[in-house]
């Protein structure tokens, strides 16, 4: 089975964020940058069908810069067989333009599946994937839970408000991963030494114009100082007293 | 450019709670771009489906659009993305609104990949800046707010639920059909409700949480009575999850939902950095932990120390009288 | 919910790594934050390794890193090594012993002695957990001084037979194979000594857990009896010859545990540090006091250079080109500023600090095992003194 997963590499989620020079962006310096890990759970489920199916390809392919063949390495522990960097030194802010340049690069694969996480865990887009998914004319179920595949045919759940879709398609299919999906396997440290081996193609990402820019980012207006009211059940009429006529939540 | 399309959504038949903040959102954009601009409201369904849609003139329709078809009385990603677009193609619309609850996060991209048009998810802000759609939204877990500006005569934008509370703006909003395109590349086959069938913490205006402090899932049994109290959803912190008293969907923080409520009722929950990330844009929140220096304490508007085996069943009366007096 | 250790690297030793050993570093660290760290205190109270770990260490190649790929080895350097050590000492001083003694002890003696036969039919199994070993070497009445011991083998016919008895062996229990060291010649003559391959289902060989232990709780810890145990001619490693052969094993043990001890240290440090900003006392947190600053301070400094020092000693080491003095230095130093910070931080936490809840007495009782085995602080001492001034003063 010929399986595409598509990885971003982000900052970690505990990073503390400082906003850079510029205004609108993050100041990197310190930041430790992982594989997202919504991501993590599609390269899992990549491996895992590739070798249910008895074999065939695993191929993480990552936009971003030169750094990114760090992440592509980090999904190669993991077992995929060969990565594809899309180099870029910035990623845009245009989700459509990433879409893009990534369709490009898939479009011939002859991919069975292609994978994404749900989101970036940095820019919360949830973009990316049912974009290309348009992209390439191929069926689309994002945030998928569970998983189930047979005979060219895929049936998959995702949680919606109140509840659970059951969702079918056909082959050649793009599917984003939910957490618990999987359970990612940590890389072994085998898989880490044989990653090395491994070819990473490294190529310009045929990034058109990006349409969406960030005009600033800036961190969160600080929430004003709230109250202890006091201890136990006796505080609580003055609570719903304060509720109802100065948050006037009630 | 002035145009705006609301995309609205539907269950069962009925209009959902954030259909009419997308439409009051449209009138906002509409009325800010100037020009005399319309909103229209884009109702999908099955037949029958348009009598959901005969009020959204009080939140500031023009008109109200209504596309059915037999396969669109459940979220149809294909259908409904193809018939979208085909209208918001037909109507000179400068934006397309979308609520970014699960269906529009996964229509909206679908449908600015179909348009060719930038997209902002989502928003908790739009607005114009020099002629263009300008975006407010979180960014990394909360932890910092991104301002974009898209350039393009055309642009989708998705709505974070509970953000845009709508006020009444009336408006004709004149009902009529419009073709339905209902290709499908995947097929819902069935909607598994979920055991409580009841509000999704996502969409609900007030939200009552639980965590570990609970001590055990038969205690859970507390927060779901002041949540009823207080009409409000059941949310859960991630250990609670992880330890399997409640299920995913009513998680709350980095890896579960980001919620915007206008209440958010922490109980016994110590306040974790990733379940802040959850909650911290709530209007109010209230916390109610036995440990003073809880983390939580240093966010909460309104605390309350003590045993909350004590203070909630207090809380739930109290509510209860305020509600029916 | 425990928060995730993000790692001491006050001088960014981390980008002194190459992209794998910081791969190799992630992939243990997250290992004992997931699978380590829940358990580790139940296993510890209740004086139990934690077994069911180790086909998943296994699998994710922390036995015998270091050694080479054929043998079902992930071929590691020797830094990659130390930081699977570091990381795992981190979780606890007793998982880590049992990584050192499976690699260091037991499967390297096979790679370094053994026939291809040996290494072919033994290392892989290790490797992969599904053997696991013990080093018999020190004795009751012969610690610090293994040249005395007096376990004996005797050639015979078909083999050899082995008489005599081991203590404090960990893994002794469990192990299915053990390494056990011994005079072939006279009493008096320890270059007679040699190594054996000895399955512990032999008949004569037996093992009991020795009781009673206030420190490495979350390790097994026994005794080892042989009597008459007959083991065919493969059983002898037939590149051991004399007191050089264990020790050079415990050469490589000991470098493991430099980099351990330091692990224990940064899991110390780290938690009284998120101890001390929360922690509210006179209205303020007791990281604003001075006395703990001063207590953060000097474990930091300490770290710091632990970090750069065992470093340079791995790099020496893929070199190939370190002593068993510079690895001496590296264990007496590392594993003493260990103990020193896991008693601060003990103190630091005050009353919490006693519970089994917060890492640091642990860490306190297993280091004080960690500065007595392989080689004593003071047996490391004069190593030092011996090397420095080239007069012995051990007799």
């Amino acid at each position: 089975m010929k399986i595409a997963v598509c990885i971003k590499r982000v900052p970690d989620t505990e990073t503390r964020v400082r906003i850079a020079a510029d205004g609108a962006s993050i100041d990197e310096s310190g930041v430790k940058f992982i594989v997202g890990p919504y991501d993590e759970f599609a390269v899992e489920e990549a491996l895992q069908r590739r070798d249910q199916a008895g074999g065939g390809e695993v191929v993480a392919v990552a936009l971003g810069p030169d750094a990114a063949q760090e992440t592509i390495r980090s999904a190669l522990a993991m077992g995929a067989d060969r990565g594809v960097l899309l180099k870029a030194d910035r990623i845009p802010a245009d989700a459509l333009a990433v879409a893009k340049a990534l369709a490009a690069e898939l479009k011939d694969g002859g991919y069975d599946l292609v994978l994404f996480g749900k989101m970036a865990v940095d820019d919360y887009h949830h973009a990316v994937g049912p974009m290309t998914a348009e992209l390439l004319g191929l069926p689309c179920v994002t945030a998928v839970s569970k998983l189930a595949l047979e005979g060219g045919k895929g049936v998959a759940e995702r949680e919606i408000e109140g509840g659970l879709e059951v969702v079918e398609f056909a082959l050649p299919a793009v599917l984003t991963a939910e957490k618990g999906l999987n359970t990612p396997r940590y890389p072994a440290l085998k898989g880490i030494m044989a990653a090395k081996k491994k070819p990473v193609e490294v190529k310009p990402a045929a990034l058109g114009e990006s349409r969406v820019a960030v005009q600033s980012l800036a961190l969160p207006p600080e929430r004003k100082a709230g109250r202890i009211l006091g201890e136990g059940p006796d505080v609580v009429p003055e609570l719903v007293r304060l509720l109802r006529t100065e948050a006037k939540v009630l | 450019m002035a145009n705006v399309l609301a995309v609205t959504e539907q269950r069962d038949g009925a209009l959902r709670k954030t259909s009419r903040e997308v439409v009051w959102a449209a009138r906002q954009l509409a009325d800010a771009l100037g020009g005399g601009g319309t909103v229209d409201a884009l109702v999908l369904g099955a037949p029958g489906v348009d009598a959901a849609g005969s009020k959204l003139g009080e939140v500031g329709a023009d008109r109200v659009l209504v596309a059915e078809d037999a396969s669109f009385a459940r979220y149809a990603p294909d259908g409904y993305a193809a018939t979208a677009a085909a209208v918001a193609k037909a109507g000179g619309y400068g934006a397309v609104l979308v609520a970014a609850t699960a269906g529009g996060k996964d229509l909206a991209p679908r449908l600015a990949a179909r348009l060719d048009a930038p997209l902002a998810s989502d928003v908790t802000g739009v607005g114009i800046e020099g002629g263009k759609l300008t975006a407010t939204r979180p960014v990394y877990a909360g932890k910092a707010i991104q301002l974009l500006r898209l350039d393009a005569p055309l642009a989708v934008v998705s709505l974070r639920p509970n953000t845009f509370v709508p006020g009444s703006a009336a408006r004709g909003g004149a009902v009529s059909k419009v073709a339905a395109s209902a290709v499908s590349r995947v097929t819902v086959r069935e909607v598994k409700a979920a055991e409580q069938g009841t509000l999704d913490v996502a969409e609900a205006s007030v939200v009552v949480s639980g965590g570990r402090g609970l001590k055990g899932p038969e205690h859970f049994a507390l927060i779901e009575n002041l949540a009823k109290a207080l009409g409000a959803a059941v949310g859960a912190s991630r250990a609670v999850v992880d330890a399997g008293w409640r299920p995913h969907a009513e998680q709350v923080g980095q890896t579960g939902k980001t919620v915007s409520p206008q209440l958010y009722v922490a109980v016994g929950i110590s306040g974790a950095i990733q379940h802040l990330a959850g909650m911290r844009t709530a209007k109010t929140i209230v916390a109610i932990n036995k440990d003073k220096d809880a983390p939580i304490f240093q966010v909460a508007d309104y605390g309350v120390v003590g045993d909350l085996f004590e203070i909630v069943p207090r809380l739930t009366d109290e509510v209860a009288k305020a509600k029916a007096g | 919910m425990a928060p995730r250790f993000e790692g001491v690297d006050f001088y960014d030793v981390g980008s002194l790594l190459s992209e794998e050993e910081r791969a190799v570093r992630e992939t243990v660290r997250q290992w004992v934050d997931d699978r380590l760290m829940p358990v580790i205190n139940q296993h510890y109270l209740e004086g139990k390794f934690p077994l069911q770990l180790v086909p998943e260490m296994a699998e994710l190649g922390f036995f015998g890193a270091n050694l080479p790929e054929e043998y079902g080895c992930a071929g590691l350097n020797n830094v990659a090594y130390g930081l699977i050590m570091q990381e795992l000492e981190r979780g606890d001083s007793g998982v880590r012993s049992f990584a050192s003694v499976q690699g260091a002890l037991v499967m390297y003696p096979i790679h370094a002695f053994g026939s291809e036969e040996q290494r072919k039919r033994w290392l892989p199994q290790l490797a992969a957990g599904e053997v696991i070993g013990c080093f018999g070497l020190t004795e009751p009445d012969y610690g610090s001084n293994p040249g005395g011991m007096i376990t004996t083998a005797k050639e015979t016919k078909d083999g050899w037979v082995l008489n005599g008895a081991k203590m404090w062996i960990t893994n002794g229990s469990t192990a299915k194979l053990a390494i056990i060291w011994a005079k072939t010649g006279a009493l008096e003559d320890p270059s007679s000594i040699r190594g054996f391959i000895v399955p512990t289902d032999t008949p004569g060989f037996s093992a009991r857990d020795q009781k009673g232990k206030l420190s490495l709780r979350a390790s097994d810890t026994s005794e080892l009896v042989l009597q008459d145990v007959k083991v065919g001619k493969d059983a002898l490693l037939p590149g051991s010859k004399g007191l050089k052969s264990p020790l050079s094993c415990l050469t490589q043990a000991r470098y493991g545990i430099a980099w351990g001890a330091l692990g224990a240290a940064m899991g110390c440090y780290d938690e009284a540090l998120r101890y001390a900003k929360q922690r509210v006392m006179f209205g303020k947190p007791i990281a604003a006091f001075q006395l703990q600053q001063q207590r953060l301070a000097d474990m930091l400094s300490e770290i710091t250079k632990a970090q750069l020092l065992v470093l340079q000693l791995g790099r020496l080491k893929d070199q190939g080109k370190v002593s068993p003095q510079q690895v001496s230095l590296a264990k007496r130093n590392n594993v003493d500023m260990a103990c020193d910070i896991a008693r601060e931080a003990r103190r630091l936490l005050g009353a919490n600090g006693i519970l089994a809840e917060y890492g640091a007495m642990r860490h306190l009782a297993n280091l004080e095992s960690v500065y007595t085995y392989e080689g004593t602080h003071d047996m490391h001492t004069l190593i030092l003194g011996e090397e420095i001034t080239g007069i012995s003063a051990f007799e």
